[in-house]
């Protein structure tokens, strides 16, 4: 067994960043174990068209599922179809992302498969023959390298850590009869409320501006808003512990132990002094930025680079002066 | 309404950690042990939910070694109303463990079993849809708020972008996240009730754990950064250094 399998995420017919990324760490293993890369596509009618694109990041065979039940995902249409495909194939490993979708979804596929799960994976390598899968463990304290004494070890990798590679392959697309009868299914989706105003969400950010206690008030957050808009596409805003407590900002913003890990290209902590548990949400970011009036505040441990000053001062100068930047073309 | 709560004992996320001599664990001495902060949320919905159904008990369940009781104790101070400790090992396959707790959920009366979303140890964040999976109940995953009514709980869950509405069928598995359910504290007269309170201690089957870790190692450490300069006239230089040299802007 040295083929790999990816699942890729679609979302409202489109393939998620994260479902390359899955293809492309999937396509490393199996170079490397000598195998072959196999990648599964659920979606409604027409996602086929997706599945050719998959070749271009190392998929040689891509099966597709389309039904307008699976549409959306349902993990009560998605789990058993994943699970078909694992048992029908002979995989030494299945590539989830770990995602809202890929950790509700990984864990049924590998108890319904009986195999078990890495999740939240940062590092795959093949030792021996075998896979071999770095996660973190105690919000990121340490890391555990494991292996599975049976295959096909269950993934799912975090995302914005395996970077999507452009390879040549030409995929044969394999499009299969997706049989799903969703009223047999015992959980339904009622409703969808999206974040006000179609904010990025902090796990999907290549920027995030993130506030902590020392902006003193929810009213000041337009700050933040500012900054934000400033540094343009692709900006979230996070928050810590302390002020998603206090009611300033919602759960959803909130990065750490007990709120969302981010890995973004640029994490900029404005007046969060840098808890161990926030650490843990953030401390795998490419560039991390620290504005805080205490120069002991542990934040500044680590942090690329660091401002100490009064952020009502300090943000508003940052803020203009990303925007000479960009005008400056 | 008969509710279970599987929860978990995890050394406090203040704790440093610290790899032990073999290289593949972590050193137990001066760790602090409290119940996982998710699980937590759930003891809470449990007890919320007991009361506004208003029969039935709200049980904790746990998976460990004779430690494990001081983990039920505090959930039975918090009140819960009995506790079992269903002694076995942990370990860091998650398929394994949950192929325990089934087996005792198995014939269990309870319409609701409760779990937290993810252990603040191994965060494999597993155990739960696992368990819905081998006793072939549905699942819901990731809920920070939910009611019961008419054999269904309406459940509220965060994903990327915003909050989904979903309704499942009881007999459910429902994995709780921060939200409403702040955990409330156990009073004193909580914590002396919790002595007299039922815990049932049973073996665990054998667990086959087919996931193995080879070694633990510490994240690699960053770079030392820099203090570019003190207030708003440091800005510049910060700007710059972000563009030219770090490239991010």
């Amino acid at each position: 067994m040295s083929d790999v399998l990816a699942f890729v995420e679609q979302r409202e017919g489109e393939v998620r960043g994260v479902g390359r990324e899955a293809v492309s760490a999937a396509a490393r293993l199996a170079e490397d174990l000598g195998g072959s890369t196999h990648a599964l596509l659920l979606g409604g009618p027409g996602i086929r068209g997706h599945a050719d694109a998959l070749g271009a990041f190392g998929a040689g065979v891509v099966h597709v599922g389309e039904a307008e039940a699976l549409a959306e995902y349902h993990p009560e249409g998605y789990a058993p179809l994943v699970a078909d495909r694992v048992r029908a194939g002979d995989y030494a490993a299945v590539v989830f992302p770990a995602t809202t979708v890929g950790k509700d979804l990984a864990p049924r596929v590998a108890a319904l498969v009986d195999v078990p799960l890495a999740s939240d994976v940062t590092a795959l390598a093949v030792e021996d023959g075998r896979v071999v899968a770095t996660r973190p463990i105690y919000a990121g304290k340490a890391f555990a390298r494991v292996v599975s004494d049976v295959t096909p070890l269950m993934v799912s990798i975090r995302p914005n850590v395996f970077q999507p590679e452009e390879r040549s392959a030409d995929a044969a697309v394999e499009v299969f009869e997706a049989a799903v009868d969703p009223s047999v299914w015992k959980s339904r989706l009622v409703e969808y409320r999206a974040a006000e105003g179609g904010a990025l969400d902090v796990s999907e950010a290549t920027i995030i501006v993130s506030g902590g206690r020392g902006m003193k008030d929810p009213s000041n957050w337009n700050l933040l808003e500012d900054l934000r808009d400033a540094l343009g596409d692709g900006v979230a805003l996070g928050a810590s512990r302390a002020v998603v407590d206090a009611g300033w900002r919602p759960h959803g913003e909130q990065v750490g132990q007990t709120g969302k890990t981010v890995a973004p290209k640029m994490y900029v902590a404005i007046g969060i002094s840098g808890a161990i548990q926030h650490l843990a949400g953030m401390r795998t970011s490419g560039t991390i930025v620290a504005i805080n009036k205490d120069p002991d505040a542990p934040i500044f441990g680590v942090a690329d680079y660091g401002i100490v000053g009064d952020l009502f001062e300090v943000v508003p100068r940052l803020t203009e002066e990303v925007r000479a930047l960009k005008a400056s073309g | 309404m008969n509710i279970i709560v599987c929860v978990k004992r995890v050394p406090d996320t203040e704790t440093r950690i610290r790899i032990a001599e073999d290289g593949v664990s972590i050193d137990p001495a001066g760790v602090k042990y409290i119940v996982s902060p998710y699980d937590e949320y759930a003891v809470e919905a449990a007890l919320r939910t007991r009361d506004a159904t208003e029969e039935g008990a709200a049980t904790l369940l746990t998976l460990g070694d004779d430690a494990a009781q001081e983990t039920l104790r505090a959930g039975l101070a918090m009140g819960a109303d009995a506790a079992v400790l269903l002694r076995g090992e942990g370990s860091p396959d998650g398929l394994a463990t949950a192929k325990g707790l089934a087996a005792e959920l198995e014939d269990a009366d309870a319409p609701l079993v409760l779990f937290g979303i993810k252990a603040a140890d191994d965060d494999q964040q597993q155990v739960g849809p696992m368990v819905a999976t081998l006793l072939g109940r549905p699942c819901v995953t990731g809920v920070a708020d939910f009611d019961v009514r008419d054999g269904k709980a309406v459940c509220h869950r965060e994903v990327e972008g915003g909050v989904e509405v979903v309704e499942v069928e009881l007999p459910a598995v429902l994995t709780i996240t921060k939200g409403a359910f702040e955990p409330r504290y156990a009073s004193l007269k909580g914590i002396m009730a919790a002595k007299r309170k039922p815990l049932e201690q049973k073996d665990a089957p054998p667990a086959e754990a087919r996931l193995r870790v080879l070694e633990l190692e510490y994240p690699p450490e960053r770079p030392a950064g820099r203090i570019v300069g003190e207030g708003p006239d440091a800005v510049p230089e910060l700007v710059r250094l972000l563009h030219e040299e770090a490239n991010v802007i």
